[in-house]
This record gives structure tokens, sequence and C-alpha cells, in this order.
């Protein structure tokens, strides 16, 4: 990793570039001229947009590597008075874009769900049609939020936990803005109609093959800052964080094996076929749940509920099996998106089987995260961040165990392609996921900020419940409609014709989507609640201690 | 010369990718209740608490 100013000379100090720097200006300069040949031959307007960005980004970044190089100290010291002088800058950075893509992508939710109830809103336009304003929504919310919140947290815990600032001064920052650019690509390519069609994997080959380079970085950042630790063992939310960092690499380039038709074009072509695709597909789709939605976000509960509670974890024990197991049955649970299909009946069987088995390992960890607050459960009246975690974690329970049941073959042939799925993932994307975010996020900005505390309590608590409250008619709302939907499909007439024509399904979920989308209104209200309650703590909350005198050394 | 076919992945799933399986996740019960690593998980278990986490400034 970059260690800047170790060709200094001792006493006389000057600053010169660091070969760090000087390899990432040499490859952003070539990055901007390969996008400038590229976009001489796209034909391709959206495409030829997305290269100018590529080469606006990259000449943006060599100015950023400049700007940063006068004025930074000839050295940055690992540690000051014996405490590690963590690098929490980009941390910062990524919570700020968490918040700002949550909200984004909460109320992207809101107008597709608003276009399910009403037509109408999709204005017959092409660019803000459903089929291109849902993958913006997904990819925002997972990707976007939930992705900036597991950047920063990762890169907070593990200098936390290692006791150690984060490994490499460039890396570190790529890692946080390439994602971000990311992000900008996949999200403006829905809009403009550039998508391979991979759900949760929509973006092209040129994005996917950015997103490996920061991927990798980001990968080696964190096995970096491990090396370094100066704590014996590996604090095991870093474990569920390798376990996500490692894995979403794998799942990404597995998925994503495709090849473009010529680099003047967006399009590209998998290599699977057929049935395999589809199996690629899917380990990758639910992976994408197992390993950025589950791990990496257990390893958030794993540091922040012990944090807040002021309680260690109820038993590191449990969280080592806990760990193994979950990370070992998941990668199998894929299949069980393909029951009923053209995938060998004994692959359907397996994921099925893996599903269930899955079902203890999540309660294996929910119980841990639960008992955590044995002897403190008094906490959860007092405190409302605390209190959202510990309902993620209710959540989480409860998701976990709808999952596998859902999972089972005669369960699925009900539930399948109706709104009950829709109302599961929600239960663990909004319940689970946001919950343990937004507690996260709560407990980091004071920390970050150097704040006392949050602006105001009672404004978690409102986020809090009217949130909750969002929640509850989000997933009710689905459930009923995703079972009637399913009864109405499968409904015979006593002469074995269908009963129902399918638009007449459609027709009848009409309500549900009504209240669906005011659930959805609610949780964004939620949101912007949160969103001016963190702003309010930057800038009018009491500082915490005294500010300390300038980190750096003066550079002469 | 060999002779890979579906039912010899099977076979070979069904028996060595169980038994691998089985025996990972006893390795990992020893390792957890190992008693000479109490020491070591306890101590993790209340590193991140008693120590500085306080604002990083």
């Amino acid at each position: 990793m970059p260690d800047e100013g170790h060709e200094m000379s001792q006493g006389q100090a000057h600053k010169t570039l660091s070969v760090p720097e000087v390899t990432s200006m040499v490859a952003f300069a070539a990055t901007a001229l390969l996008c400038l040949y590229i976009a001489s031959g796209s034909v391709d307007p959206a495409y030829s947009f997305h290269v100018y960005l590529f080469a606006a980004g990259s000449i943006g970044a060599i100015f950023a590597l400049g700007n940063r190089y006068m004025g930074r100290p000839v050295t940055i010291p690992q540690e000051i008075d014996g405490k590690p002088n963590y690098n929490m800058a980009p941390v910062q950075f990524a919570v700020v874009a968490a918040v700002f893509w949550g909200i984004a992508g909460f109320t992207v939710g809101l107008i597709i769900a608003s276009q399910l109830a009403w037509p109408a809103l999709n204005f017959d336009l092409p660019w803000i049609n459903f089929g291109r304003l849902r993958p913006l929504h997904t990819s925002a919310v997972i990707f976007a939020f939930g992705g900036n919140v597991l950047l920063a947290t990762s890169f907070y815990v593990v200098q936390k936990t290692c006791r150690a600032r984060l490994a490499g001064e460039i890396a570190p920052w790529f890692v946080i803005l390439g994602y971000n650019f990311f992000i900008v690509i996949a999200g403006t390519g829905y809009l403009l109609g550039i998508t391979q069609g991979k759900e949760y994997a929509e973006p092209e080959w040129y994005a996917d093959l950015f997103l490996t380079v920061v991927w990798v970085v980001y990968l080696l950042v964190f096995l970096a800052t491990l090396w370094k630790r100066k704590e014996p063992h590996i604090f095991v939310a870093n474990w569920f964080y390798l376990a996500f960092i490692v894995t979403i690499a794998v799942l990404h380039l597995g998925n994503n094996a495709a090849i473009p038709v010529s680099i003047f074009s967006p399009k590209s072509y998998i290599v699977w076929s057929g049935v395999q695709d589809a199996m690629f597909q899917w380990w990758y789709g639910h992976n994408a749940v197992g390993f950025f939605l589950t791990a990496g976000f257990l390893a958030i509960m794993y540091y922040f509920v012990p944090k807040r509670a002021e309680r260690p974890i109820y038993s590191y024990r449990l969280s080592i099996v806990h760990f193994w197991a979950l990370i070992f049955l998941y990668i199998w649970a894929g299949p069980h998106h393909l029951h009923y299909t053209a995938l060998p009946d004994w692959a359907q069987t397996l994921g099925m089987t893996f599903s269930v088995m899955l079902w203890m390992p999540s309660w294996g960890g929910m119980i841990n995260g639960l008992m955590t607050l044995s002897g403190a459960w008094d906490k959860l009246r007092t405190d409302p961040v605390l209190r959202m975690m510990v309902v993620s974690l209710a959540f989480y329970g409860m998701s976990t165990f709808e999952g596998p049941l859902m999972s089972i073959k005669a369960v699925n042939s009900l539930s399948h392609y109706t709104d009950w799925t829709i109302g599961h993932v929600h239960s663990g994307a909004l319940g689970w996921v946001a919950y343990i975010s937004f507690g996260a996020v709560y407990c980091l900005v004071p920390w970050l900020w150097n704040r006392k505390q949050l602006y105001s309590n009672r404004l978690v608590e409102w986020h809090f419940w009217v949130s909750t409250l969002g929640i509850v008619f989000y997933i009710s709302a689905m459930w009923v409609a995703g079972i009637m939907q399913g009864l109405m499909w499968r409904a015979y007439t006593a002469l074995g014709f269908l009963e129902y024509s399918f638009i007449e399904t459609v027709d009848a979920m009409h309500p549900y989507y009504v209240i669906r989308a005011f659930g959805g209104a609610l949780f964004v209200i939620g949101s912007l609640i949160m969103a001016y309650n963190l702003i309010m703590t930057v800038r009018a909350g009491e500082a915490a201690e005294p500010e300390a005198t300038p980190a750096l050394v003066p550079a002469e | 010369m060999f002779d890979i076919s579906h039912e010899t992945l099977v076979a070979f799933s069904k028996s060595w990718g169980l038994f691998y399986l089985m025996g990972f996740f006893l390795c990992v019960v020893a390792y957890a209740f190992w008693p000479s690593n109490r020491k070591r998980f306890d101590r993790a278990k209340t590193s991140i608490l008693d120590r500085e986490d306080k604002p990083w400034k």
C-alpha cells in the first residue's frame, strides 16, 4: 500500500510526488486518452456520454491528485501521541453519500409504487417509465445507499478494531469516489436505456470492468489494514466484511462474464447459455442478498449494537459458528429462485434444502444480536437509535423465517412471481437493512463530526415511528396482494378453465398498490426527518471534545 | 483416462461434498469451543468497548 514520503531524507524534509501519486496520475491520464479515442468511434449517443464522463472523471482525478499533493504534508503519520491517526475523511464522504442516495432511492421507489397504482404516472416517456425506473430504484437503494453504508462502516470499523490507520492514502479515496462514480454511470445508463437485462446486475460491461478495479482496490485496502492491526485477534465484524468483499467480487465476475460487441458499443453478450445463465444469475442474485445485504450488515450489527448498548456481544463463540455456518450455507441457496423452471429438479431441491437450513444460522445471529442487550433492555426505552437497531434485528428474524418458508417448493408455487416476494424483500430491505443502516449512521455522524450527541432524539423517535408505520403498511399490503394474486392465478372454473384473466388480477391489486405507495411515502418522510436531524447535528451540535490541535505535522 | 460424467459428479458431491461440509463444521465448532481460545475471545469481545472510541480527532 502507498507509503508516502518514505523517500524523504533525514532532517531536511522536502516534498516529492510519491510512487502511488505518480502511477495514479499516469493511469488516469491513460484512461482519459483511451476514453477520448473510444468516444471518437462510438455511434451510440448514450455510450458516448458515458465515455466522456469517464474522461472528465479521469481528468478531474488528476487535478484532485495534484491539488492534494500541494496541500498535504511531507509525511502523514500513522500514529500521533501513541494513538492511531485514523483516516476518517473518506468515511465522512461515504456517510453523506449514503444519506443522499438513500433519499433518492426511496423517492424513486415511491414513484414506481405510484406508477403501479396509477399507470398514467408513466407519462408515456421512455426515460421515466417503470421498466427503467425500477432498476434505478433497486440499484439506488441496494448499491448506492447500502453500498455507501457498507463502505463507510467497513472503513470505520476496520480502523477502530485494528487500532490502525487505513492502509494507503489515495486508495481509500479511489474506492469511495470510484464506487460513487460507478453508481452515476449505472443510474444514468438505466434512464438512457443501457442495460444488460440481468436483475441487480444491469450495468453493461464497461461499468462492470470499472467496478472490478474499484472492488479489487477495496479488498486490498481492507486486507492491508487488517495486516497492520495492533490487536492480536481479528474482530468478528471484520470477518463478515471480508466475506462480503470477497464474495461480491467472485459473484460480480461470474455473473458478468460478458464479451462486448466492440469497444465502441455498450452492448455485450454473456458467455453462459440458457439455463446455466439463469443459474449464474440467481447464484449471483441470491448471494447479493446473502453477502451484500446480510453479511455486510451483520458486520454492522456485531460492531454497532455492542457499542451502542455498551455491552459485549452476547456470545463470541456463537458469532464464530454463526459466521461460518452462514457463509457456507448461503452460497447454495440461489436455485430457489428457479423453482419449476428448466433448472434440473435436483438443483431446485438443493436450493430449497439449503435455504431451509439457512434459517438456523440466521436466527443464531439474530439471537446473538438481541441477547447482547440482556441486562440493558431499559435502554430501548430511552435510546431510539438502539431501538431502531433492535427492531432491525426483529425484522431480520422475521424475513429470514419467511424466506426459507417461501423457498419450499409447495409454498413457492403459490408465492412465486407474486407481490408476496416484493413484500418479503421489503421487510428485509426496509426493516433489516435500512434500519440497521439508519442506526449505524445515527451513531457515526456524532462520532465522525465530533459531536456530543445527535441534534434531537425526539426527531429520531419521529423517524422511527413514521417509517415503522410505513413498513407495516407496505408489507401487509403486499402479503394480502401477493396471496390473492397467487390464488387468483391458480383458480379454475368447474369446466377446467382459468377463472380470471390476467388483467382482472391486475385490477384487483389496485387498492393494495395504493396502500403500498402510502407506506412508501411514510418511509421517505422518515428518511427526510433523519437527514434534517443529521444536518443539524453537524451544523448546530455541541462539540464532544475541544478541537484537538491539527493532526498533521507541519511540512516546514 | 478420466471419465467425468454427470453421475460421477453427483456421486462425488453426495458423498465427499457432504463429508467436507460436515468436517468443516466440526472444525469450526472445535475452534469456537476450544478451551484455550476462551481468553482470546473474551478479550476480543470486550476490546471494542473498553478502550478509546471517542470522536477520532
